[in-house]
């Protein structure tokens, strides 16, 4: 084997790797991804139900139930709230009046089931998808409007 | 006055850093010997300085000097001590001192024992070095002081967030800055060989035991991080791929690339420039991720504007070093000349495809963490990359190289045969086979995919001491012969061997744990009784506990498996009251095989409390194996070869045999 052909094997091998790296990962992020949506986009957008997404916003203040070891609470952005339903433990952050994000997927009946509930950091802190959809309808974390939303986000479509 | 002395210490640990960047360099450039020396006496002057600053810290927080900011925001004086110490890391600032402690321990480290490095590397390593501990002494002292005073001094604190009061949490952060910086020796020594234009031999034997040092603390802070996910965050899982995590595993499979292509640069001369520019990699990775979880770009780009200055000035240091080692490599590179010529198939082409392999899964780790923050910068759409696109990506381009790992040792330098090295592994593929064989026939409803996982593992496991068992002829000859062989053999080979078998159980562990998992999710009255897999589990009763610094609600638990009585099984559920928070502590009772894993959660309006346990097979091999492949590090960093070439050690050790 001369010296120019093993250099194209090593050249080939590489381009395959890549090649199939690539591949994996165009094919992977156009499955494997979750999107992110606030109540209310999950009303303007008409997800289909049973599609995987994460679902972010407030724990509306008295609506958390348990029966069994299945919890219900609603979470809202102050324009649209969503009903989600969750079996096992909460996370220990969880709390009423404040920022939570759950992926699962929508159920035909309009409620929201959810498999993982993410309440991180103390309670200064609210995820920020959570923040940023809020700023979005104009609201702060207990719901008041703001009379100046930020010049980078987009302008609400907000009453 | 004390904390003062600290600011101080740091202070002139940046004055020094800066004189060490810049005459050395000269120096080596004029080769004046007298300029270069001035390498050695700095380093380890900066490593004294940066130690008394952490020291000051240190003891601020044991003493509970609330009239520092840092204490005050971090601390609590009813904290148990061991908290008080690991809580100095527990934050961005002491975090930050951390690193450049670590960053300056291993520039010390090569000027007090580089003796038979040629003066002129050794000054431009130092120099390089040094540059490191220029920018981010820099970015400490402008824009994440320690020592900030508050006054007047409040009288108690606010505490350290309950998660991070934990021994699994508190040793990870050591460890991960341990590898992470340990990264540096390496991108040092490849900026120092650029600018020399010089890569031979005894580079690379430099290089390697650093990196090897790096790779084992990367790979035991990794296991801890995991480890303590798996049991505080009350879920049972190993592994999120996080942003936070991946930040760590990115660099960890650069190394691991590096680890590799070391060896052909040492042992053949070939592959030196690329091993020049995976060790630029690796430590840009590293500093990746420190960005990545320093600057707080993680919760959102947008969360940069609570304090823009720390991300930017991160941001620049990330694109000075990288973007300067790049353009440095691009410019100097073609210098290299590579000699060792060899056939695709050999040694050394098997560690090129094992350095493609691992560097096409880096490059889609790297994607995965990196595409969500991308397009929340150009404000696109909000998305999350979980398990489920990683599973799609670095699973199928980790199999073909875990394949390949038993095979390459047997494959020889230059030129290699292939199917002679398969037919040496015919047994262990045999055994493999066997293994698919049994878990599909005896394992009730397993997964084809878990049959294979399983083959895999053993194939791995089995493999890397059936080499060892060939090397040195075990069963071919008599015993004692086959037993000088092994007390012979280099260390390097020892740790190789460790480190795959390691990898196997790791294997195994991950594929257990994914096919074989039962949870049970459940709400228990006091007296009632679940039943997970054979087990079952009674709540006998539920109290209170009062802890140091937080109150515990406590579920006893009564677990029997069959007719056997396992004892009892506690879980708590902690209220820390100064930190306002709750923490899960679940109770974990294994075997070496499986793990029982149960937490308790809160009572529901009908008196009843939630109680979920999941049987988790194979998890414990999971952190076993990576111990075991951090183990293989650390006697490969044994080998008598990293010595040699040091000779006053060499002729004490001679002396001191007649004697014993």
């Amino acid at each position: 084997m001369t010296r120019k052909n093993r250099r194209a094997v090593f050249i080939l091998t590489g381009l395959a790797i890549l090649g199939l790296a690539v591949g994996l990962i165009l094919y992977a992020t156009s499955s494997g991804i979750t999107f992110f949506y606030s109540p209310s986009e999950m009303a303007q957008k008409h997800i289909a139900p049973g599609t995987r997404v994460r679902l972010g916003g407030m724990v509306e203040k008295g609506s958390v139930k348990q029966a069994g070891s299945t919890v219900t609470f609603k979470v809202t952005d102050f324009v649209d709230t969503m009903t989600v339903s969750y079996t096992g433990i909460l996370p220990d952050l969880f709390r009423e009046g404040q920022g939570v994000v759950c992926e699962g997927k929508l159920l035909p009946n309009g409620t929201f089931l959810a498999d993982t509930v993410l309440a991180k950091h103390d309670e200064k802190y609210m995820p920020p998808q959570v923040a940023d959809a809020l700023k979005k309808v104009g609201r702060t974390k207990d719901g008041k409007l703001i009379k100046e939303p930020s010049a980078s986000t987009p302008e609400p479509s907000n009453p | 006055m004390i904390a003062e002395l600290g600011h101080f210490a740091l202070v002139l640990a940046f004055a020094v850093a800066c004189v060490q960047m810049v005459v050395p360099m000269i120096g080596a450039h004029r080769r004046d010997m007298a300029l270069m020396d001035v390498a050695r006496p700095a380093a380890v002057a900066q490593f004294v300085l940066i130690a008394t600053a952490f020291l000051v810290l240190i003891h601020a927080f044991v003493t509970s000097d609330f009239s520092l900011k840092l204490v005050y925001d971090n601390s609590h004086s009813t904290k148990p001590m061991l908290y008080k110490i690991t809580g100095v890391w527990g934050n961005h600032e002491g975090s930050m001192v951390l690193w450049v402690f670590i960053l300056s321990l291993y520039g010390a480290l090569v000027a007090l024992f580089g003796n038979n490095l040629p003066a002129p590397l050794r000054a431009r390593v130092l120099a390089v070095q040094a540059s490191i501990g220029v920018a981010f002494l820099g970015f400490i002292l402008t824009t994440s002081n320690p020592f900030l005073r508050l006054s007047p001094a409040p009288f108690e604190g606010h505490g350290l967030n309950p998660l991070l009061q934990d021994p699994g949490l508190a040793f990870h952060p050591p460890f991960l800055y341990t590898g992470y910086v340990g990264l540096s020796m390496a991108f040092s020594f490849a900026i120092a060989a650029l600018i020399e234009g010089k890569v031979d031999a005894s580079w690379a034997r430099w290089v390697r035991p650093w990196t090897l040092a790096a790779w084992t603390a990367l790979t035991i802070g990794i296991a801890m991080g995991s480890w303590w996910a798996y049991y505080t965050l009350g879920w049972g899982g190993y592994w999120f791929w996080d942003p936070v995590e991946n930040a760590s595993l990115m660099p960890w499979i650069v190394a691991t690339a590096l680890l590799h292509s070391a060896i052909v640069a040492e042992k053949r001369g070939a592959l030196k420039s690329w091993t020049i520019l995976l060790a630029i990699f690796a430590f840009s990775l590293s500093l990746v991720g420190t960005f990545l979880v320093r600057s707080g770009v993680l919760n959102s780009v947008h969360a940069f504007a609570t304090d823009p200055a720390r991300g930017v000035v991160i941001l620049g240091i990330i694109t000075f070093f990288i973007g300067g080692a790049l353009i440095l490599y691009g410019w100097r590179a073609p210098v290299l000349k590579a000699e060792g010529i060899f056939a695709p198939i050999s040694r050394e082409g098997a560690l090129i495809v094992n350095n493609l392999l691992l560097s096409a899964a880096a490059v889609a780790v790297f994607i995965g963490t990196l595409y969500p923050l991308f397009l929340d910068a150009i404000n696109g759409p909000k998305i999350t990359v979980g398990a489920p696109f990683f599973n799609m990506t670095f699973g199928p381009i980790m199999v073909p190289l875990l394949i390949l790992v038993p095979l390459g040792p047997f494959l020889g330098w230059k030129r290699a045969d292939i199917l002679g090295a398969l037919q040496r592994l015919i047994g262990v593929g045999a055994l493999a086979l066997v293994t698919f064989i049994g878990v599909m026939a005896f394992v009730s409803k397993a997964p084809w995919l878990a049959g294979l996982g399983m083959a895999l593992a053993v194939w791995l496991f089995f493999g890397a001491f059936y080499e060892l068992a060939v090397r040195i002829s075990l069963f071919k000859g008599p015993l004692d012969v086959s037993l000088r062989r092994a007390r012979y053999l280099p260390r390097a080979q020892w740790g190789m061997t460790f480190a795959h078998a390691g990898l196997g159980i790791v294997v195994a562990g991950i594929v257990g744990m994914t096919a074989w998992r039962h949870e049970l999710v459940t709400a228990l009255k006091v007296g009632e009784s679940a039943k997970l897999a054979g087990y079952t589990l009674t709540l006998d009763k539920v109290g209170l506990r009062e802890g140091p610094n937080y109150e515990a609600i406590v579920g006893v638990i009564h677990i029997r498996e069959g007719d056997r009585d396992l004892g009892y099984m506690m879980p708590e559920k902690r209220n820390f009251p100064v930190e306002q928070q709750e923490k899960t502590e679940a109770r974990i009772r294994t075997n070496g095989f499986k793990d029982l894993y149960v937490v308790i959660g809160s009572r529901n309006n009908q008196g009843a409390w939630t109680v979920r346990a999941y049987e988790n097979n194979f998890a414990p091999w999971i952190w076993g194996g990576a111990v075991l492949m951090a183990f293989g590090g650390f006697v490969s960093l044994t080998d008598r070869r990293y010595r040699v070439g040091a000779p006053v050690r060499a002729r004490a050790r001679i002396i001191q045999q007649p004697a014993e």
